[in-house]
């Protein structure tokens, strides 16, 4: 049965991208264990700004685990300790009365911080416009039903399309590798008709792109998947790899 | 007084020629457009309305008026293209597809979002699926039968052309969405899969598992992507669009050329020109704080454009979804939709004896607990035709009506029972695993408990706002919303916007040092400075929790004359409160979310009062509006097709004045209008 509880909340608070940042530690009385971990910090929120302090900043949007907005670190965990869901997703039912709760923005040097818990993402946008797409235009297209796809393939692909964007992977990687965000991309569309006939191609200028914009080597840890909301597989980045090396075969 | 009625007619129909503002759905729609001059001239009559060569309604028979207009319209050649520019605001799948179609033609387009990134807007969230006339489960469906549902499911309070248009385009959605690497489900055969949803009695509803929205959006996306990649999109994420610019021509029309925006992570408010604006900034459900909306979803672009003159429609029309997880806590930030899927095999109930629902209130017994026998599976009891799939509103108000009778299953007892035992014993735990998995997952995160084993619980929370734009009447159907987004983006727009910029090609790229540019940047500013000089001692969040209440309460799912009226009364109250004792911390030229909140609140609070303004005027009970007095014996939906068939447009009158009501009449001329059964 959720309890009320008392916590402590340790939060990054950084008032610009140049500023120095530090940690700063609230009380939090009375928190029903019912409520997520975001309207943990809306509560905290509340008490600061009732205090004419400035709130803690942090992104968020959907709250039901689908938008990818919402980030944070929680307990050294991307998302939070619970396994397979996001920050917005997190109860406080996982906490103990008396504990210290330590927040942080993600960390990776491709997604510097705004400010406090908000980061620059901006980087996986710019990866997809590289090559995330099938080049075809609005209309003039076949009947849906022109090409049959086997549903295990069909599944696989809706599988790797899970991914919602949210930058765990890159931020889990002690290599700041962006592989697994890439990967469910390349894999999702190598895998269906539509999108096979450019896959090697595909796979060649979103890795590029990954690179240039200073994301880290891919050392197989598996940190990404591990910490994953959506549990995007590691095979995906098997099959990156396969249309990759297609591409350099190619050239 | 007849030649004053010409003069009146005369003067209306020149007027909506005036088009200033250009919705999503622009050009046939001129209810959503801005109609210049058209209520000055009108404030004489008494009883303003739109007539059809107004409302740009294309001639010919049903079947064949969106064709006549395609055919006829006016194009604009390649090279004109590439020396217009388009302001899109917003990214969902209204924003995204329209943004990309129209770089794809060669439109120089600047896009908005709020969020970080373009792939986040609140389509992503929609779960059930989307609605096409394929007919491929050969089950009788057709774009007339699509049609057909879409005009019932909305109690005959939607326009014969739109909807048939809109069913008309629905098979191309999905060609579309395949073509872009969307994975629909299939069956084993490898064909597209679909499944049943309410107001229909064919299988047209494709999905991608319950992330529906979520791979659509991610389609429009990749589109929008490719044509950022390649500079014909200019993209502007973290960026609110807080006023539309309006500048006349040469005739004197006033025509949108730009809108001001402000950067939200440095605070900046920005000008921005285009030839024409286009506007999809989605739902305002967030005026009642709880829903199923995101927390930045909001209706200040729609408010702006109706202080510019813009008409509001059918404010009043509100959808209360029937199956959300029911609320926990004051602390609570928003609500939980279950898709609605889930009705396909999942079975609505409550307790048959008083006696077992107060158990069940004080957290004696479980819903397992209580024998097959002792269950009233009320849906399938009243409308035995449909059952479980009955339209939202219905099932809706149905929970509600058990609830207010004391059958509520939860501790505040403002829940009912959706049972999957019986299609477990059915199908199988795995079946339904692999059906619904991620909705199951979703309900134990945020319950605590295992709906495999227990009955889950839901109950109705606001969650579609049918104004405005939408095609949908007094109510919508499911997964017809992610058709109407995609419709409009993909397959409207890229053709209305030809025909409205086809006399535009000679215009050039205007200044944004321009004076109307200035002028509704200080008015920006001085709201902006306005808002951070009162320093009063109210969080905006706690404020917006009263209006939220104040909504549900009184302009909720029951709604009567005294409650609206004693409704505007509170809201107003909460007006004066907000603008007297809000208090946000920090500056303005800086990220600083509560101002954010704060100016979509003062928002909120102007649609809150219109939505009560129109539900008092409209006497009947239609769809997603119910007055108590307006009701069968059985306790149904009782429409006056006599007094109120007409779409109600609301003008703004100025700041504290009443809005003035303009009817768009609606005549049937090819559907017979019935009273809508779902018994048999
Ligand atoms: C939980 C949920 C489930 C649903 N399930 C289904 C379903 O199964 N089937 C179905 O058909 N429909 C469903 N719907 C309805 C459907 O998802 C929505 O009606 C539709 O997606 C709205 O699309 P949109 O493009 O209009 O708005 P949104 O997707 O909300 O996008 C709005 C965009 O406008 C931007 N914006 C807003 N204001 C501003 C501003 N001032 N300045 C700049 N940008 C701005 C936002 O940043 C965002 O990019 C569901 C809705 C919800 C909430
Ligand atoms: S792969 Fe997983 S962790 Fe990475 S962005 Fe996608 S959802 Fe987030
Ligand atoms: S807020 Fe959307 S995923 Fe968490």
């Amino acid at each position: 049965m959720d309890q009320y509880i008392d916590i402590k909340v340790r939060v990054w608070r950084q008032a610009g991208p140049k500023a120095q940042g530090h940690f700063e530690t609230y009380e939090l009385k009375h928190v029903f264990q019912g409520a997520s971990f975001l309207e943990m910090i809306d509560i905290l929120n509340e008490q600061l700004v009732a205090e004419h302090k400035d709130p803690v900043t942090y992104d968020h949007d959907c709250r039901e685990g689908i938008c990818g907005m919402c980030s944070m670190y929680v307990n050294g965990h991307p998302h939070g300790p619970d396994s397979a869901i996001t920050t917005c997703q997190l109860h406080m039912r996982k906490f103990k009365d008396g504990e210290t709760i330590t927040v942080e923005p993600w960390r990776s040097r491709a997604f510097p911080v705004i400010k406090d818990l908000m980061v620059d993402r901006g980087a996986y946008d710019k990866i997809m416009q590289a090559g995330g797409f099938v080049s075809v235009n609005t209309g003039g297209v076949p009947d849906a039903n022109a090409i049959p796809i086997p549903k295990p393939v069909a599944d696989e692909a809706m599988d790797a399309a899970s991914c919602i964007g949210c930058g765990a992977c890159a931020a889990a990687c002690k290599n700041g590798s962006a592989m697994l965000f890439v990967a469910a991309k390349v894999s999702q569309l190598a895998l269906l008709p539509q999108g096979k006939i450019e896959a090697a191609a595909r796979a060649k200028a979103m890795v590029a792109k990954m690179d240039e914009l200073g994301f880290g080597n891919c050392t197989n840890t598996g940190a990404c998947a591990a910490e994953c909301p959506k549990s995007v597989s590691l095979a995906n980045i098997a099959r990156l790899n396969r249309e990759f090396l297609c591409a350099k075969f190619q050239d | 007084m007849a030649t004053k009625k010409e003069d009146i007619k005369e003067a209306a129909v020149k007027a909506a020629k005036k088009v200033a503002v250009k919705a999503a759905k622009a050009a046939v729609e001129a209810a959503e457009v801005v109609v210049e001059k058209a209520a000055k001239a009108m404030k004489e009559a008494a009883t303003p309305v739109i007539t059809p060569e107004m409302a740009k309604i294309p001639e010919g028979p049903l079947e064949l008026k969106w064709t006549n207009y395609k055919n006829h319209q006016k194009l604009v050649n390649p090279a004109n293209k590439r020396r217009l520019d388009v302001i899109v605001v917003g990214t969902g799948l209204a924003g995204a597809s329209a943004a990309a179609s129209l770089a794809e033609m060669g439109f120089n387009v600047l896009n908005f979002c709020i969020q970080d990134s373009p792939r986040r807007a609140h389509s992503i969230a929609a779960q059930g699926g989307i609605n096409a006339a394929k007919n491929y489960q050969n089950d009788g469906d057709s774009v007339y039968r699509l049609y057909y549902d879409t005009i019932k499911g909305g109690d005959y309070r939607a326009r014969e052309a739109n909807v048939y248009r809109l069913a008309e385009v629905s098979n191309n959605i999905i060609d579309q969405c395949v073509a872009q690497g969307v994975p629909f489900a299939r069956e084993y055969g490898g064909l597209l899969d679909n499944r049943s949803f309410g107001g229909a009695q064919v299988s047209r509803t494709f999905y991608a598992k319950g992330q529906t929205g979520q791979q659509l959006l991610l389609g429009a996306y990749s589109a929008l992507s490719r044509q950022i990649g390649k500079g014909k999109v200019k993209m502007y994420t973290r960026y609110e669009m807080l006023d539309i610019v309006l500048i006349p021509d040469e005739n004197g029309e006033k025509r949108a050329r730009g809108i001001i925006a402000r950067n939200l992570v440095t605070g900046r408010i920005e000008r921005f020109f285009a030839h024409a604006v286009v506007v999809g900034s989605g739902g305002y459900g967030n005026t009642f704080f709880l829903s199923t909306n995101a927390m930045a979803s909001n209706g200040s672009a729609a408010m702006q454009m109706y202080r510019h003159g813009a008409l509001f429609a059918n404010p009043c029309y509100a959808q209360i979804h029937p199956t959300c997880i029911p609320k926990h806590g004051d602390f609570q930030s928003k609500l939980t939709l279950m898709s609605e899927s889930l009705r396909n095999d999942g079975r609505i109930w409550v307790p048959k004896k008083l006696e077992d629902a107060k158990r069940l209130q004080a957290g004696e017994i479980k819903g397992r607990d209580i024998p097959e026998e002792d269950r009233d599976y009320y849906l399938e009891r009243r409308y035995p035709a449909f059952g479980n799939l009955v339209p939202r509103d219905v099932a809706s108000r149905a929970a509600k009506e058990r609830c207010d009778k004391g059958y509520g299953v939860n501790n505040t007892g403002l829940a009912v029972f959706l049972d999957f035992s019986e299609a477990i014993q059915r199908l199988g735990k795995d079946v339904v695993a692999q059906k619904y998995g991620n909705l199951f997952q979703m309900y134990e995160k945020i319950v605590d408990e295992n709906p495999y084993e227990n009955p889950m619980m839901i109950f109705p929370a606001i969650h579609y706002t049918m104004a405005n734009f939408s095609d949908h009447g007094a109510n919508r159907l499911g997964a017809s919303a992610l058709m109407q987004g995609l419709a409009d983006g993909y397959f409207v727009l890229p053709y209305t916007i030809q025909n409205y910029l086809s006399d535009q090609i000679g215009v050039p790229r205007m200044s944004t040092d321009l004076p109307e540019f200035a002028e509704a940047e200080k008015a920006v500013q001085d709201k902006i400075d306005k808002l951070m000089a009162i320093q009063g001692k109210r969080s905006v969040d706690s404020i917006h929790k009263e209006l939220g209440l104040i909504m549900w309460d009184f302009v909720g799912m029951g709604r009567t004359a005294e409650g609206l009226k004693e409704g505007i009364k509170k809201i107003d109250a909460i007006k004066k409160e907000f603008w007297t004792n809000v208090y946000i911390p920090g500056t303005a030229d800086h990220l600083n979310n509560e101002l954010e909140k704060a100016l979509r609140l003062a928002d909120f609070i102007e649609i809150g009062r219109l939505m009560a303004v129109d539900a008092l005027h409209r006497e009947e009970s239609c769809g997603g509006h119910f007055r108590e007095e307006y009701q069968t014996p059985e306790g149904e939906a009782l429409r006056q097709d006599d007094k109120f068939s007409y779409v109600g447009c609301w003008k703004y009158m100025g700041e504290d004045q009443e809005p003035q009501l303009i009817k768009e009449p609606l005549d049937y001329e090819f559907t017979e209008r019935k009273t809508r059964n779902y018994k048999s």
